[in-house]
């Protein structure tokens, strides 16, 4: 699937909950559910540093895709992360490049990624596209 | 209820705020040590400034700008009055703690030499540490700090250790923004007279809980922000003691300041201009002024009464949520509680009491190295004023535990 199509699909997803409720519930699951990065990548090197929670990124190619993987020391961060990881893991370096993160608004998860939050979760998505833009600059 | 001799169902009304929801829920409004709201009181003063006599101060000859003028200068004595400050111009109006801190800083690089130690606490504000490291670099002073204990006390007998003629300068903040402990300035204060060292004690946490008098207090300089006591932003104090104002080179250089300026050589204003360059927060100033007669018409004694018996009550409440750990049980604190709940992150919780329209502040609250010694990433911390009530805390406990059952 192409990352729109992805996006479309979560944002489909979240038009079912009927409150915040429901959707910070459905994140906090899909935050304890997934095993996000190997311990060995959990390192400073790789650590996007926020002003509240701690975000790790790693990214690897895989043939010519992007592969992320990545994790959070908060439960709603790492809810949202899974998200991001779903749209952005496993997709071309251009395309990823190429995209947009409207869909964040659209399932109502705005004000994380307001900088008053500052939680990392902006920088990380500057980091998924940085890490697309060098393995571009490598597969070209 | 909590037996006061304040009416707080009427006090809640001079602050319009309160009334709003946010996410469909009444606002519980628990981030006072970040900033205070605004009582009617003082908003009613902004406005009139604007409608009646907005004008720069202390250079037109016409009335408007003469009506500035004149109630700038009540709100420095009103100020002067409030701390019992000696003289007016002991009282340089600033833009907050952090512009007095810098002002004091900067001003002492000219005297800190090589090997000259200055002491910090080990519970300040990233304000009262990063502008000695960079002091400290200018000058090659060396930092040394004063170590606190598990509670968030500080541990007086390595502080008096520390203290040696090479001490030159102790900096400590009033109370925690963090952990809400009351620190003994008295005691600080005194000890590092005897080896004549000058103090600073950061007020900005305390002055909207006790009022302190600084010439009782002896000590050299005090900072204060408004906003953290009902007044606006953008607004404060620095108070030092004349001699040593005098002494202090100026900060910034501009109008205001000078007394006569040429191309070769410039003299400075007398005090308090000397540290007032440019125009300066007028409107601000002014409501200052208008904050404090406002929480005098209260009653200092009244607030901390109040204010004591509705943290109790918090701390009592809170620490019926399982897993719920307090950081700063210091014996003598104020208003502020630090908290975090096994295993959940503080910005998890922050965020869903949000939702719950309860506002906490959560992260590290601008002290990590207080962070760094308890080895967590931030709390969660609700902080309370004199328009808080029992109800509010009881939503606030509420909100907790529906975080914490969302989350594990």
């Amino acid at each position: 699937m192409i990352i729109a199509e992805i996006q479309e699909e979560i944002v489909d997803e979240f038009s079912m909950f009927d409150d915040w409720m429901q959707r910070y519930e459905y994140m906090i699951e899909l935050g304890k559910s997934l095993p996000l990065i190997d311990e060995p990548y959990k390192t400073e090197d790789n650590i996007i540093k926020g002003c509240q929670s701690k975000v790790w990124v790693h990214a690897e190619l895989d043939n010519d895709k992007l592969v992320f993987t990545a994790d959070s020391d908060a439960i709603i961060t790492k809810g949202i992360i899974a998200i991001l990881i779903r749209a952005f893991s496993n997709q071309k370096p251009q395309d990823i490049i190429d995209a947009n993160t409207d869909f964040i608004d659209e399932i109502g998860l705005k004000e994380h990624l307001s900088p008053t939050r500052a939680n990392g979760l902006v920088s990380m998505i500057k980091q998924l596209k940085l890490y697309a833009v060098a393995y571009q600059t490598q597969l070209n | 209820m909590i037996k006061t001799s304040l009416d707080i169902a009427s006090i809640r009304k001079d602050f319009p705020v309160l009334n709003r929801k946010v996410n469909g829920k009444p606002l519980v409004y628990l981030d006072n040590a970040a900033t205070s709201q605004t009582p009617q009181q003082v908003i009613d003063v902004i406005v009139e400034y604007y409608h009646r006599y907005n004008a720069n101060i202390h250079r037109g000859v016409h009335t408007l700008s003469q009506e500035a003028t004149d109630a700038y200068e009540a709100a420095r004595g009103k100020i002067q009055k409030h701390f019992n400050i000696a003289k007016p111009y002991e009282v340089i109006l600033t833009s907050g703690t952090t512009h007095s801190i810098n002002l004091v800083a900067n001003g002492f690089s000219s005297f800190i030499k090589e090997g000259d130690e200055i002491l910090v606490s080990a519970m300040e504000h990233h304000s009262n540490i990063v502008p000695w490291q960079m002091l400290c670099e200018r000058t090659g002073g060396i930092l040394k700090v004063i170590p606190m204990n598990q509670n968030g006390e500080l541990i007086m007998e390595e502080y008096h250790k520390l203290l040696s003629e090479k001490t030159k300068l102790v900096f400590c903040n009033h109370v925690s923004n963090a952990l809400g402990t009351i620190n003994p300035i008295e005691e600080i204060i005194d000890a590092a007279h005897n080896v004549g060292a000058a103090v600073l004690i950061d007020g900005a946490q305390a002055a909207a809980h006790i009022k302190p008098d600084l010439q009782a207090l002896d000590v050299d300089f005090y900072t204060v922000s408004a906003h953290k006591m009902c007044g606006p932003t953008g607004v404060g104090i620095l108070y030092g003691k004349e001699e040593l104002l005098k002494k202090l080179p100026p900060y910034q250089g501009g109008g205001e300041m000078i007394a006569e300026v040429t191309f070769e050589k410039t003299t400075y204003a007398d005090l308090p201009h000397k540290f007032e360059a440019g125009t300066p927060n007028i409107c601000g100033g002014i409501a200052f002024g208008a904050a404090l007669d406002y929480m005098n018409s209260l009653g200092f004694e009244n607030i901390a009464e109040y204010e004591d018996e509705l943290m109790s009550y918090a701390t009592r409440q809170l620490l019926t949520v399982e897993g719920l750990k307090i950081y700063g049980t210091a014996k003598n604190k104020t208003s502020v509680i630090s908290f975090n709940i096994e295993g959940t992150h503080p910005y998890d919780i922050g965020s869903i009491l949000d939702k719950l329209g309860i506002a906490v502040r959560t992260g590290h609250h601008c002290a990590q190295p207080i962070m760094d010694f308890y080895q967590i990433p931030g709390t969660v911390r609700a902080s309370f004023s004199f328009y808080n009530t029992k109800k509010e805390v009881d939503v606030l406990v509420e909100g907790v535990k529906r975080a914490r059952n969302m989350l594990l």
